[in-house]
């Protein structure tokens, strides 16, 4: 693959094609979107293909000095990796998510995804810290117009709360930016990666960034942006919030926070944990009390991240793996829930649980695909959901024995929420006869829902699949913070050695 | 230094100033039947000035050859850059006129020649070597300003835009006057590198309240806080036309003016000026986008946002630095842009009946029934608010850049916060457009001009613009390296 620039044309594959289907009409707009976003998950899988694993560190990499003051730099490593083909991944499912439900302005829609795909292929890939920052505040053009657009009541609320939030965020970060590269001279990210900062500065600069990446996260508690931008998102919306661009905040812990500022990581980690368990308590037992489907995987997503957070700041590889596979596992389970709420909201336009009830006896192979998709949003073993909980949790159980013991009641309390759902929604009585007379899985839903359900299934089943690429990165990550990690509260102990038993001994003299 | 050198250096400004009389004495005998002539010949005389301007900053022109009468003049690349953002403003101010003025058959001679005289001053503006020079470009632009705000003799809201601008105006340059009377009483002098002779070992209490005075009537002319309340009402009451021309060049003037004597004249003096600078724009920043919040009307939207946009440009200032200068500048080029663009879709908003629609709630679901405007007038808002890829992010990624690199963290922190605020009206302005249900109140046609405008500034805004940042941050660095060689 040397020479052949695969990550702009990813980008430039969505982009011209969005660009395009601002001219067109709603058919051709979706048939453009689909073929455009189908491309792109096909150069996806080629990339993963290419993608040498164990190789050099930075693949892929591709350099033009286009402007002044920053450069055209692309190029990435297993983390990015992932998290794009993540991206192509979902993006077909969102199209086919929003192919009968978006009915007026379907161009615009169509156009407006297409750049989101772009500008999220550009953030897990830009290897100019200035570049990344546009990338990264670009995205929210696009889903201000989603949010607005093609919302739901108090869409208008919605929107605003999410572009003022994120914009605050992230202009500080931004400030951040231009001194790093002021002391550093360079505004190449893997040599600030490597850069040592003065840890007094570290403090400054690592609140900053901070700032931007907790409301994206989001964490508690500059979270409430999201269940409001859910809750009036189209499907798809919430499906590519979900599934994405929750992730660009983990991305940025990982990719920015952590290496680059590995001293006041660690100084701020209680911080982190705190805010983590409070996340994971707090917002469970708020989806524990939900009426309305968004909202309730809305609020699980915060909780989830929660998990995502604990592992990022446990300073070990466990954690570190782990909080990457929640982050994957969760973009494609929640991003499933949210297309299962957006199936049957198809059907009879209402997100209150109240409202269904008893589905499986109508609709079995939905029930059949939401109950996986539930369970991997528990963390059943053998799903997505149970590998990346259960190595962040160990992760941080090795160093702070009561940050693991809160979040792991998280895990009780988010199978009490899903389950509580799925038994309001799918069993009982067919109390509601419009409920009880929606049809059953057509084939483009079931063209949606099996390739989800696969991927679930496998990355419980042989996770090594997804962590192999990025074992390499993140060893390199571990080895770059672990001399900072912070004094936790689990005091691990060396085993003392078994006495030598005295016959033994003896038989040894024979 | 002799007289023909002199004379030869001034040959844009001798340029303007013939054709000026020429098309005054057209104007004269050929009455209003004449103007659609005049525009054509002033747009000549204005491109014909553009290309006499610009080797010097192509070839980066700086130190004493540049100067003429013996220092009052610069022809310097800074005032070659300045100028020409000046000249596209006016010359854009002039090719969209007729197709507004029809409208109130009120299309006159006098427009073209008044825009002409009043570059004609600001150019002089940016190029001042003395106080004298300086309060003579100043003078000739704002009377000629002045009369533009009444230009619609017969609209009420036109003639109280003109009275407001004449004696806020006046007072200001009276301050102005007064404090350059303070300067000259102080240092002997009013050349810019004798003041700043003058001043090498320390400054006088004196010379201190001349430049405090001197900035406050400069502030004036920038429209910054808190000598700011005279925008919103001169920009909604003055012909949209006139308003895109007081929104543009007269800000690149009074920049470019403010840089001159700031950096040049007081330019080892920054810590004097520099915290009023500071407070200026940051007052500016905040009071802009606090005021813009409850506009209903667009016209004092973009005055708001010009001030707002004064604060960001005057940060650069604060900084001191000849970075600092070149994002000024920088920011300047992409203003002017979005202005631009940002007026040219005021002047297409029309109703029915060919009126102007500027009460911002008639553009309800504009993006349904005008997909070009809206789209046009989203850009320019989300690039008034910063956000990338759009380019307006680059100015204010420029001039914060400057303050961190000059060690004003505290400054771009809070600058950058306060962005934020001003996002929020921009993004009003988007929402209106396309989240709310059609209004259907603008049909008009628009003006082929107009359309031209709108097209060329959305593509400098769009994310295309970043192709320019080598090419226009080369010549930004070389202006602003050649105001920091004036003396």
């Amino acid at each position: 693959m040397s020479g052949f620039p695969i990550l702009s044309v990813m980008m430039l594959v969505p982009l011209a094609a969005g660009l395009a289907c601002l001219f067109l009409d709603a058919k051709a707009a979706r048939n453009l979107a689909l073929v455009a976003t189908l491309i792109d998950f096909a150069l996806g899988v080629v990339l993963w293909l290419n993608f040498d694993v164990g190789g050099a560190q930075w693949q892929f990499t591709e350099r033009v000095e286009l402007f002044s003051g920053f450069s055209y730099a692309l190029g990435i490593d297993g983390i990015a990796l992932l998290l794009i083909v993540l991206t192509v991944f979902l993006m077909p499912i969102c199209i086919g998510a929003s192919w009968k439900s978006i009915d007026k302005r379907v161009g615009e829609y169509m156009g407006a995804f297409l750049i989101m795909e772009t500008l999220m292929i550009g953030v897990f890939c830009a290897q100019d810290i200035f570049l990344f920052y546009m990338f990264f505040e670009a995205g929210l053009i696009p889903m201000y117009l989603i949010i607005g657009i093609w919302g739901g009541q108090d869409r208008i609320y919605a929107a605003y709360k999410f572009f003022l939030y994120t914009l605050l965020g992230s202009v500080l970060m931004l400030v951040a930016m231009l001194y790093m590269v002021h002391v550093a001279g360079t505004t190449d990210v893997p040599t600030l990666m490597a850069y040592d900062f003065d840890p007094k500065v570290q403090t400054w600069l690592w609140l900053a960034f901070f700032a931007s990446f907790a409301v994206k996260m989001p964490m508690w508690p500059v979270h409430t942006w999201l269940p409001a931008a859910h809750v009036q998102a189209p499907t798809a919306g919430s499906v590519i919030l979900a599934g994405v661009l929750l992730k660009m905040g983990g991305y940025g812990f990982i990719r920015f926070s952590l290496p680059m500022f590995p001293e006041a990581s660690a100084q701020f980690a209680p911080l982190i944990w705190g805010l983590s368990m409070a996340a994971v308590v707090i917002t469970s037992l708020i989806a524990l009390v939900q009426d309305d489907m968004k909202k309730l995987i809305a609020y699980s997503s915060v909780a989830h991240m929660g998990i995502v957070t604990i592992g990022l700041f446990a300073f070990n590889t466990q954690g570190l793996e782990g909080s990457m596979m929640v982050m994957l596992s969760h973009g494609l389970v929640a991003g499933a829930l949210f297309l299962c709420v957006g199936i049957i909201y198809d059907r009879l336009h209402t997100r209150e649980i109240a409202r269904y009830g008893g589905l499986a006896i109508n609709m079995p192979r939905y029930a059949l695909f939401f109950l996986l998709f539930t369970m991997a949003s528990i963390g059943l073993p053998g799903t997505s959901g149970f590998v990346g909980e259960f190595l962040s949790l160990a992760g941080i159980y090795a160093i702070s024995t009561w940050t693991a013991l809160i979040c792991a009641t998280g895990i009780i309390l988010g199978a009490a929420y899903m389950l509580y759902l799925y038994r309001r929604v799918a069993f009982g009585d067919q109390k509601n006869a419009d409920a009880a007379a929606m049809l059953d899985l057509d084939a483009r839903e079931y063209l949606m829902v099996v390739p989800l359900a696969l991927a679930v299934l496998w990355m419980g089943i042989y996770p090594e699949s997804f962590i192999a690429p990025m074992r390499a990165d993140i060893a390199a990550l571990e080895a770059r913070i672990s001399a900072a990690a912070p004094e936790g509260d689990s005091k691990v102990t060396v085993g003392k050695e078994k006495p030598v038993h005295e016959h033994a001994a003896h038989e040894g003299a024979h | 230094m002799d007289w023909s050198q002199s004379l030869r250096l001034i040959a844009p400004e001798e340029t303007l100033s013939i054709a000026g009389l020429i098309l005054l004495l057209v104007a004269a005998w050929g009455g209003d039947k004449a103007s659609r002539l005049i525009s054509i010949l002033s747009v000549a005389a204005l491109v014909a000035a553009g290309v006499m301007v610009s080797p010097a900053l192509c070839g980066g022109a700086m130190g004493p050859d540049t100067s003429a009468f013996f220092g009052q003049f610069h022809a310097d690349a800074f005032a070659s850059y300045a100028k020409i953002l000046i000249y596209i403003s006016a010359a854009a101010s002039l090719v969209i006129a007729p197709a507004f003025f029809e409208r109130f058959k009120a299309m006159r001679a006098e427009y073209p020649i008044l825009v002409l005289f009043a570059a004609l001053g600001m150019g002089i503006m940016v190029s001042a070597g003395d106080l004298l020079t300086l309060y003579i470009g100043l003078e000739m632009n704002s009377l000629a300003a002045y009369v533009l705000a009444a230009f619609l003799r017969n609209d009420g809201r036109s003639a109280e835009a003109g009275l407001k601008y004449f004696v806020l105006g006046a007072l200001a340059s009276g301050i102005l006057l007064f404090g350059m009377s303070l300067t000259y009483g102080f240092t002997g002098t009013t050349s810019f590198s004798g003041i700043n002779a003058a001043l090498a070992d320390g400054l006088s209490n004196g010379a201190l309240f001349g430049i405090v005075f001197m900035l406050a009537g400069l502030a004036f002319k920038v429209s910054a806080v808190p000598f700011h309340m005279w925008t919103p009402d001169v920009y909604e009451g003055a012909p949209t036309p006139v308003t895109m021309f007081f929104a543009t060049a007269p800000k690149v003037a009074g920049m470019g003016l403010m840089m001159r004597v700031l950096l040049d004249a007081f330019g080892d003096q920054a810590a004097a000026w520099q915290q009023i600078v500071l407070f200026l724009a940051l007052a500016s920043i905040v009071v802009g986008a606090l005021g813009a919040i409850g506009q209903t009307n667009i016209k004092r939207l973009m005055a708001y946002s010009s001030i707002n946009n004064a604060g960001f440009i005057l940060v650069g200032l604060a900084v001191a630095t000849p970075e600092g200068a070149s994002a000024m500048l920088f920011y300047l080029a992409i203003y002017v842009a979005m202005s631009l663009g940002g007026f040219a879709v005021i002047l297409m908003l029309k109703d029915e009946n060919g009126d102007y629609v500027e009460h911002i709630p008639s553009f309800a679901g504009l993006s349904r029934t005008r997909p070009g405007l809206a789209l046009g007038l989203a850009m320019v808002m989300f690039s008034l608010a910063g956000i990338p890829p759009l380019f307006g992010f680059w100015g204010k990624f420029l001039v914060f850049k400057a303050a961190v690199d000059g060690g004003m963290i505290a400054l771009a922190a809070l600058g950058f916060a306060a962005s934020v605020i001003g996002a929020f009206y921009y993004l009003k302005v988007v929402k209106i457009m396309y989240f709310d249900e059609p209004a259907d109140v603008v049909k008009g046609e628009s003006d082929v001009w107009h359309k031209l405008i709108l097209v060329i500034s959305c593509v400098v805004i769009s994310p295309l613009g970043f192709f320019l940042t080598k090419w226009l941050g080369g010549l930004t660095d070389t202006a602003a390296t050649a105001l920091f060689h004036a003396l």
